[in-house]
């Protein structure tokens, strides 16, 4: 992203669609500089009396969450960071090792191990996730008396902690008897220890995720609600199917809904930690050893706290680079112009 | 735009009359009619994905209802043969329940309130004003949604410990004063839908970005808010983590902790029916809270050039 892009995407916002002579000139203003010069760095032009007035209204506005990404983001990230740079095991004092730990963290095997399981669950319960929220969305969004109930049902295993549905979900796919395990021989599969098996316990977690849809359901939901209605009665006057209103009005009016849910659904899923910890530990033959969960290890039983440091640094530049690329591309996608419909 | 009608346009947002006055049920979103077919077609699959989303909490309520007995049959019934509604007066004895329901509704409604108002300011300032330089100090907002949880635990501790907020609630409620990542990059991506005319006639009319935010952004990002206010309601009411580390006083815990007693005292045998009553107890206030309040879920914005 060069600096004058930012420049360019935030013009249309500067100008004021009233008339009025300051108004016209900030409108101006945006397109100018850029014109003036051809991706130069705009930064160091003068600032109009109007940006000024703005950007100490903007700071003054997000004041708060300076504090607190100083405080409880900033601060720990150095902490970790500095941590990542000795051997540590919490009871004696660290040792200045250097980049060791991310040497090491490079030729781990486990490492590699948990990577690729993490990078697995990642691509499927991200698009899955994403398609079953929106399905969710439309359900709760209906035009039914009993809709309040559509919306209270589905979202009810979103309010049970992860931990807990984790326990309830070992039953359910208990070999002999989990109702899971009863349905799956419906169709002719034989009892099988679902958990057990490396094929298929990522795929159960994969599954009972879904179950927590709800959340990014919620999300759809207001993003759904954010449409003005008079756009599909326009688009109906206008002799519009119901799926070409889906593909012309929702989809582009909820993009910034969807670039919301993709990233979070991303960083969740890197994350992914609970299930595997209660369900499995880690197991069988480590498949669902995902990152977060080898980082726990590291930190919380091998008493590795640097090691466990440099890996979570690790993870957060890695996230970082993704949010960096998701965000970069969805400035072709997200529409945030609802009167453009 | 004149003054007067900047009122008449921030009150018609949150409930327009227009709709209000058509009964919308039983209608697309378009506002043609359903036939009964399709209608009774869809209910037919909801009721089947709603059966299947419900399924955890019906076995979370059967085993509440079971006697020990019962709970330990192999394979488990799926409707219990004799209801022990002991169970429920049993777990809220086992535990200060009602004492430790108060401190958890304490802590989850001042972090709902500090939330909404905190993250509403900041989202306002990322979606409503155009400072240069705004998306970049964005995407630091991004970034933070990939910080691991582990990271954070020992640094705040030491820091909550050196200013003495251990073993109170100040560490639990502070930091949703300060605005998380999360739902401030949730509001802004509603509010950067706000329609950019209504902001900029306000601001014609001299009114302050401070009032702009509170009488026209504010209700038109109400089914954002909702979102956010049930969100943390969850989270805090659910947060395991939190009361662990820095609460010690039992006069002071919560229900997440207070569960904890059905594992630790018995050790052997964990008492599955009661913590299974207990968890449901535990549930239901969000179950009703959620119930009553999804029907915020109302059209936020309504453009007056579309009549």
């Amino acid at each position: 992203m060069s600096a004058s892009d930012a420049v360019t995407a935030d013009a249309p916002r500067t100008g004021i669609s009233s008339s009025g002579p300051a108004a016209d000139h900030t409108a101006r203003s945006g397109p100018r500089a850029q014109n003036g010069n051809g991706g130069g760095r705009p930064a160091k032009r003068k600032l109009t009396g109007r940006e000024k007035r703005n950007l100490r209204m903007g700071l003054l506005f997000i004041s708060p969450w300076m504090i607190g990404v100083a405080v409880f983001v900033i601060y720990p990230l150095i902490y970790s960071f500095v941590i990542s740079l000795t051997q540590y095991s919490g009871m004696q004092s660290p040792t200045f090792i250097g980049f060791q730990n991310y040497i090491a963290a490079f030729v781990d095997p486990m490492l590699h191990t948990s990577v690729g399981n993490t990078v697995y669950y990642m691509l499927l319960a991200v698009p899955i996730g994403m398609v079953v929220a929106l399905l969710l969305a439309l359900a709760m969004n209906r035009n039914v008396r009993e809709v309040a109930i559509y919306r209270t049902l589905l979202y009810l295993p979103s309010l049970i902690p992860m931990f807990a549905m984790s326990f309830i979900f070992i039953v359910f796919v208990n070999p002999q008897y989990g109702i899971v395990n009863q349905f799956l021989g419906l169709f002719g599969m034989p009892d099988t220890n679902l958990l057990g098996e490396p094929r298929y316990a990522k795929i159960v977690m994969i599954v009972m995720a879904q179950l927590g849809a709800g959340n990014a359901a919620l999300i759809y939901l207001a993003g759904l609600r954010n449409i003005p209605e008079t756009l599909y009665e326009a688009a109906r006057i206008d002799g519009a199917s119901r799926f070409r209103q889906f593909i012309a009005i929702t989809v582009p009016l909820l993009t910034p809904t969807i670039l919301f849910n993709l990233i979070t659904g991303v960083s969740g899923a890197m994350m992914v930690f609970t299930e595997a910890f209660i369900m499995t530990n880690g197991g069988p033959d480590n498949s669902t050893l995902f990152y977060m969960l080898y980082l726990y290890r590291n930190a919380f039983s091998y008493g590795q706290l640097g090691f466990a440091s440099a890996l979570a640094v690790l993870l957060f530049l890695f996230g970082m680079l993704l949010a960096g690329l998701i965000y970069w591309l969805s400035r072709r996608f997200v529409n945030y112009d609802v009167s453009a419909g | 735009m004149a003054i007067n009608t900047l009122d008449a346009e921030a009150k018609n947002l949150g409930d327009s009359p227009k709709l209000k006055a058509r009964s919308n049920y039983g209608r697309n979103p378009d506002g043609s009619r359903q036939t009964p077919v399709s209608a009774w077609t869809s209910r037919v699959v909801m009721v089947l994905v709603l059966l299947l989303f419900s399924l955890p909490v019906y076995w979370m309520l059967i085993s509440a209802l079971k006697t020990p007995e019962e709970l330990a049959q192999f394979p488990p019934t799926f409707f219990p043969t004799e209801f022990r509604w002991q169970n429920f007066s049993d777990a809220v004895t086992v535990m200060p329940f009602w004492l430790f329901f108060r401190n958890t509704a304490i802590i989850t409604i001042s972090v709902v309130v500090f939330s909404v108002v905190s993250n509403f300011i900041v989202a306002y300032g990322f979606a409503c004003i155009d400072w240069p330089g705004r998306n970049k100090v964005f995407f630091i907002v991004l970034a933070t949604l990939f910080l691991p949880f582990p990271v954070t635990l020992i640094p705040m501790f030491d820091m909550w410990a050196g200013l003495g907020f251990v073993n109170t609630w100040v560490p639990l409620i502070a930091p949703a004063l300060f605005a998380g990542g999360f739902f401030t990059f949730l509001l802004r991506q509603f509010m950067l839908q706000t329609p950019r005319d209504m902001l900029d006639a306000a601001r014609v009319d001299g009114a302050s970005e401070w009032s702009i935010a509170w009488r026209i952004v504010f209700p038109t990002a109400r089914p954002a808010i909702t979102v956010i206010a049930i969100f943390a309601a969850v989270g805090t009411w659910n947060d395991f983590m939190g009361p662990l580390i820095y609460l010690q006083d039992e006069s002071k815990q919560t229900l997440s902790i207070g569960m904890q007693v059905f594992r630790s005292v018995n050790a052997q045998d964990i008492q599955f029916n009661l913590l299974m009553a207990a968890s449901f107890l535990v549930l239901l206030p969000l179950v009703i809270l959620f119930f009553i309040f999804q029907r915020y879920f109302i059209s936020g914005i309504s453009l007056g050039g579309f009549k």
